[in-house]
Order: C-alpha cells, then structure tokens, then sequence
C-alpha cells in the first residue's frame, strides 16, 4: 500500500470518528470548545503515533499471547507522559480536559491500530498510519467542536463571531447538545459519501 | 443522609452516560436487545465495584506511601485488565450460570473507560473508602438504566422509517441525545 493512501485512508474512509466510530467518550465530553477540541485532537495523535512506532518496531519481539497486555502497558505509558507533559505546560487546558487525559488510554481507536495496523506492518507505515488516524480524529473534533462553540457561545476560540444580540444556544454546550449534533454530523457525512458513490 | 443523596447524585444526577459520556461505547455497541443489555449492565456493576475498591486499597496503600502517584494511569489500568481476566476464570469455575450470562460481556470491560473513569475520579474527588464504594455503586448502576432505557427505545426506532443516511449510529446518537434532554431535567434536584 503506497505511503499517501495509508495516510489518506485514516483522515477520510476509515476516519476514527465519523465513520469507525469508534472512541466517542472523549469526543461526546470535550467538544465544548475549539480550544479543548484541538487540544484533545493533538494529545491523541501523540499518544497513537507514539504507541504505533513503540509496537511495530517490538512487534517481533512480543509473543502472540500476551500481545493485548503489551500493547495496553506501551499505550499508558505514552498516555503518561502526555498527562505529564500537559500539566506542565498547558495547565488551562490540562484542567479543561481533566479525567479524559488518562482516559485515553483506554480510547478503543488506539488499541485497535495497534492491534490491526502497527504489529503487522513497518515502523514508517505505522507513523503515517498514526498520523492520518491522528488527523481524522482532530479533523472530527474540529467539526464538532466548531460547531459548538459557535451555536453555544457565538465565539470561535473565544473570538465573538456571532453578534451580541444572538441569544446563545445553552443546549449545544450542555450534554444533550454534544450527542444530537453528533449524530447529525455522521448523518451528513453519510449522506455526502452516499452521493458521492451513486 | 449525605451517602443517600451521594447515591441518588451520581446515580441519575450525574449519570454516567447522559451527563459524564463515561462508557459510551458498549452503551451504543451493545444495545440492540434489552437482555443484552441488562447483561452488560450487570457485569458493569460487578467489575466496577470490585475495581474500585482494589485500586482505591492500592492507591492509598501502595503508590502514595511510595511516592508513585504518577504511575497511577499504567497501574490502574494493569490491575483492571488483570480483575477482569480474573474474574472471567474465577466465574467460569464456581458460577457457570453467572459466566454464561456475562460471558461475552467480561473481556469488553477491560475497555470501557467508565471502568478506569470511575476509579481515577474517586481519588479525584477525595473520597473516603465508604464514599467511594457508594460512588462507584451509583455510578454503575445508572449505567445499568441508561443502558437498558435506551435498549428499549432503541428497540422501536429499527423500525422507523427515516431518511436512510440517518440509519444506525446517527439516530442511535439524536435519540440519546432526547434521552439526556430527559435527565437534565434532574440536575436540579437538591437532597
């Protein structure tokens, strides 16, 4: 499989959230703004890429029937240093994020590269892997996040777009807000890719 | 009086799925059928309650004493993959029935992250050993009715007739979206 499509597989067809759907917690939780949308993108493709190099260049060396234990101790560890690293240097949106930091150790969508992708594959394959799940995962929760941010405060990165007389749509931000537009989100992407096909 | 409303707050209150989004994955993955689901949501409260109990005892007992507090997430999430590995055996040996109910449930509960979610927040919060036994309790539980509510709405909007790009997981998430609209309708409920 050539280099682009490995990485262009991760950003659109089998993107982690709209199409996969696969480690909505953290999605559903931090979309609140675009600020924790970003950051949480970026903390996700540290800790994948980080885990899928780890794993593919040990994949040899890792027996078959402890893979799954492996994996989970080298995807904390990478998890660790990341909380670590966020609390010292971007302690607003360490707060901001709070338990879903440690939480992603367990986002189904980092076991599942390194299970389906990363002990099969090249080191360099699985960083471009890494990296375009990554990108799709951030690109999933720019969209949302954006949208949240807009219909629920009227600013974009705490920048007022909307202008003062527009009376803030509370649900967007609140919990029932995060799964309607979600869900509407997927919707649109279904029907946009079912056109495209047709 | 305060492990009451302790209870009654993290059960529907703050509901893990509607309010926290803790475990959202199997509450969309395995809610097609309701027996299904009350059988997730059962090992859900077993695993949780007994996680949080071991790793609350290893937290204070073993990584504060050692000064290790940052290990906490690659611990934490060792002994909840090893509990349920063990618990799988355990049952297998002296509760086939229990087993063969919650069979297919228990290896998915490694991942759920309402199980490390819960046990990171109680020494987030603080709370003491018998707060945190309530907490972990509520909790679990109000995954059990989300899981099983949902399961029953779920049930007949298969066989409603919808534009066809909302089929499956959009729907699933516009109608937890209505169900969480339902449980803010909690939050201001004071004990």
């Amino acid at each position: 499989m050539n280099k682009l499509k490995i990485f262009k597989n991760g950003v659109t067809t089998e993107n982690p959230i709209l199409v996969q759907q696969v480690g909505m917690c953290a999605t559903l939780a931090i979309t609140t703004s675009l600020m924790n949308g970003i950051g949480m993108g970026v903390a996700v493709i540290a800790v994948l890429t980080g885990s899928n190099i780890v794993i593919s260049a040990l994949r040899k060396f890792i027996p078959d029937e402890v893979r799954i234990p492996a994996f989970i101790i080298v995807i904390a560890a990478f998890t660790t240093i990341i909380d670590l690293l966020m609390h010292a240097y971007t302690f607003e949106l360490y707060k901001a994020l709070g338990v879903f930091i440690p939480l992603i150790v367990v986002n189904c969508i980092i076991l599942a590269r390194a299970e389906a992708f990363a002990s099969k594959n090249s080191v360099v394959d699985s960083i471009i892997d890494g990296l375009g799940m990554g990108v799709g995962y951030l690109v999933a929760m720019i969209l949302l996040s954006s949208v949240r941010e807009i219909l629920g405060n009227g600013t974009i990165l705490g920048l007022r777009i909307l202008p003062e007389a527009y009376e803030p749509m509370m649900m967007a931000i609140q919990p029932p807000g995060a799964f309607i537009l979600l869900g509407l989100l997927i919707g649109i992407v279904n029907y946009l890719s079912r056109r495209k096909k047709a | 009086m305060e492990l009451v409303s302790l209870f009654i707050t993290s059960f529907i209150v703050n509901n893990i799925i509607f309010m926290q989004f803790l475990g959202t994955c199997p509450f969309l993955g395995v809610s097609k059928k309701i027996d299904t689901a009350a059988g997730m949501g059962i090992a859900v409260i077993f695993v949780i309650t007994l996680a949080s109990v071991i790793t609350y005892i290893i937290h204070y007992a073993i990584l504060v004493t050692l000064e290790l507090e940052y290990l906490q997430t690659i611990v934490f999430i060792l002994i909840i993959a090893a509990l349920v590995q063990f618990v799988e055996m355990f049952l297998k040996k002296s509760a086939p029935g229990l087993y063969k109910a919650l069979g297919i449930f228990l290896p998915l509960i490694t991942t759920n992250c309402a199980v490390l979610g819960v046990a990171i927040n109680n020494i987030i919060y603080e709370y003491t050993f018998v707060e945190s036994l309530v907490y972990s309790v509520g909790i679990s539980s109000g995954f059990l009715l989300a899981i099983v509510l949902f399961a029953g709405v779920r049930d007949k909007v298969d066989y409603a007739d919808l534009p066809e790009s909302l089929k499956g997981s959009a729907v699933s998430l516009i109608t937890a979206g209505l169900m969480s609209v339902a449980f803010l309708g909690f939050s201001g409920l004071q004990l």
